[in-house]
């Protein structure tokens, strides 16, 4: 039916001189551009089907124990992803802690501070700095920052702190080897800033200049207009900016799992070695074959359920955002 | 053409006569503005008068929101716009490069073409002004809030909602949101820029009201597209063209008896 009715339609549009074209070229444009679409669909449906397939043996085996429980035991064929699921979300938890507050200093210095020369190449550095491939993060976070950060923070840090409540709990490293849990936050960090930052700086761009004039015009200070009108008006997109850099901090692999340790125990201590889901599964997957295969397939429906919860709630913010 | 003067010169006399024993209350002399290496104001001298609204009018480009825009300093959040001459305010020159521009910008307060209320409460919005300068205990500050909202003839549609998003409220009641919200301040000065611009006629009407009892207590300047308006709320009336200031006058004056040629083409609708 709407078939027949577009036709009648191409069909009366048709000027007297215009070049004749096969009716059929534009039913095959329409189901070629469908077709493209369908992939993506198909795609995802097929990624989630076979991970689910795959890691439904270990759901079943060990049921919602294999969530809660943190012993992975590959010999033993005992899988648990406590450990990996905690060092995922607090890895990219420090991220966000570090990021975030650097990302709004640096929008809030290129759009309101910044001397006009400066902008265009700080902006450019920035995003050249999400261009790097997260492998040369990862390189540079254990050959480089590992062996600094050991050096001039674990070890002092470490020998200040033992023997406190809490504080010697958390900052003490048993092995300051570099390596670590904050380690991984603050590379992770630095590779979601220029993210955060250039959707931060987008947002504060496209507000009208006049409400920034009305602020000032009222006598504010510049951290007065920033804090109080710039900020609260980009308000939420500022917190879809934060949350697609938690998606990316969430689900990154290769460079995390340079600098995080790999090691499976719970600590309570930032520089001690952890690992993330990611970081585990790309790890152990070149070795793994059956019951553990199938807890690292389960593993990736994890992250994939976390990753997706994510960036659910970042459009959804997005969106309410640009109703009213 | 004839009919724009015609409803122009109807308009006239609506507003209170002009007061030319008033005192000074800006005293602009040789003012130059420059955007970048293009001079856009060339030696504007001019006298603003104390509690009388005095019209900016002139063809689009002709620097009367220029102008407006160095009597609060506004345009300097923009590097490459500078002024040279002064601008006495009370006798202080508000160029010169001791002044606290915040203060300043507290004491001479602006309106824009759009409304422009702030992402907060409609109290807040009229609050946050107050708090900046002013540390008053939670009575008085309600008592400012709604006195400016009062002023602002808005108290009877808001005082309601003043916990309410301050963008819940339409075009006409936002403007004057952002009149309520500069006199909450006490400002000495007023500057409006094209208030009613982005208004519909009823809204405007209110606006033009409004400015009307303002004067008593501030010193008001408007631009204006409108001549009209211009006529219909001003005392005093400016004709700026390509930068210059070209005559200056009382507003009845000015309408009916302009001594430049130009200002007479302008008011009668021949160009602009």
């Amino acid at each position: 039916m709407a078939v027949l009715s577009d036709e009648i339609v191409v069909s009366s549009n048709m000027q007297a001189g215009r070049r004749r074209t096969s009716p059929f070229f534009d039913q095959g444009f329409r189901w070629a551009s469908y077709g493209s679409a369908l992939i993506v669909l198909a795609v995802l449906a097929g990624i989630i089907g076979t991970m689910i397939y795959g890691g439904w043996a270990a759901f079943r085996e060990f049921g919602l124990g294999f969530v809660t429980s943190s012993i992975w035991n590959v010999g033993g064929e005992q899988f648990g992803a406590w450990v990996a699921i905690t060092g995922t979300l607090t890895s990219a938890l420090i991220a966000l802690v570090i990021g975030v507050p650097i990302s709004i200093g640096i929008a809030i210095f290129l759009t309101q501070l910044c001397p006009p020369w400066l902008r265009r190449p700080v902006s450019t550095v920035i995003e050249l700095l999400a261009a790097v491939p997260s492998i040369i993060y990862g390189m540079w976070g254990l050959f480089v920052f590992a062996p600094l950060f050991a050096n001039y923070v674990q070890i002092p840090l470490s020998t200040i702190v033992e023997g406190m409540p809490i504080l010697g709990t958390v900052l003490y490293a048993r092995v300051p080897s570099g390596v670590g849990m904050l380690t991984a936050g603050i590379i992770l960090a630095i590779m979601i800033i220029p993210f955060i930052a250039s959707i931060t700086r987008d947002m504060l761009d496209q507000i009208p200049s006049i409400l920034r004039e009305s602020a000032y015009g009222v006598g504010c200070t510049t951290w007065e207009v920033v804090r109080h009108v710039l900020l609260p008006q980009a308000g939420v997109s500022i917190i879809g900016a934060v949350m697609l850099g938690l998606g990316r901090a969430l689900g990154e692999t290769m460079a995390v799992t340079f600098v995080i340790g790999n090691a499976n125990r719970l600590s309570l201590s930032l520089f001690d070695p952890s690992s993330t889901i990611a970081s585990r599964i790309a790890n152990e997957f070149n070795e793994a074959s059956g019951m553990h295969m199938s807890a690292l397939l389960a593993l990736g429906c994890i992250l994939f359920v976390v990753t997706f919860i994510v960036l659910a709630l970042a459009r959804l913010l997005i969106a309410r955002v640009k109703t009213p | 053409m004839s009919t724009i003067a015609l409803n122009t010169s109807s308009a006239i006399g609506n507003a209170a006569a002009a007061d030319t024993g008033a005192p000074v209350r800006i005293a602009v002399k040789n003012l130059n503005f420059y955007y970048g290496d293009f001079r856009s104001l060339k030696d504007i001298s001019i006298d603003f008068y104390d509690r009388q609204v005095t019209a900016l009018i002139g063809p689009s480009g002709c620097g009367k929101s220029t102008l407006l825009r160095t009597f609060n300093r506004i345009y300097s959040l923009y590097p490459e716009q500078r002024a040279d001459g002064q601008i006495l305010l009370d006798g202080q020159n508000v160029l010169s490069p001791s002044i606290d521009v915040n203060e300043l910008r507290a004491r001479v307060g602006m309106v824009f073409q759009k409304p422009t209320p702030f992402p907060m409460s409609i109290y807040d919005n009229i609050a946050f002004g107050i708090r900046l300068y002013e540390k008053l205990p939670k009575s008085e500050l309600d008592g400012r809030v709604e006195e400016a909202l009062r002023k602002a003839a808005l108290w009877d549609e808001a005082k309601d909602k003043l916990r309410q998003s301050g963008m819940g409220l339409s075009g006409g009641q936002q403007q004057r949101l952002c009149i309520a919200r500069t006199i909450a301040q006490r400002p000495e000065v007023i500057l409006l820029d094209e208030p009613t611009s982005a208004l519909d006629p009823i809204s405007t009407g209110k606006i033009e009201e409004l400015i009307e009892q303002l004067r008593s207590e501030f010193t008001i300047v408007i631009v204006t597209h409108n001549m009209q308006q211009a006529a219909r709320i001003s005392q005093f009336t400016a004709f700026m063209y390509l930068g210059e200031l070209v005559e200056f006058g009382p507003t009845t004056r000015m309408f009916m008896n302009p001594t430049k040629k130009q200002t007479q083409d302008y008011i009668t609708g021949r160009f602009g």
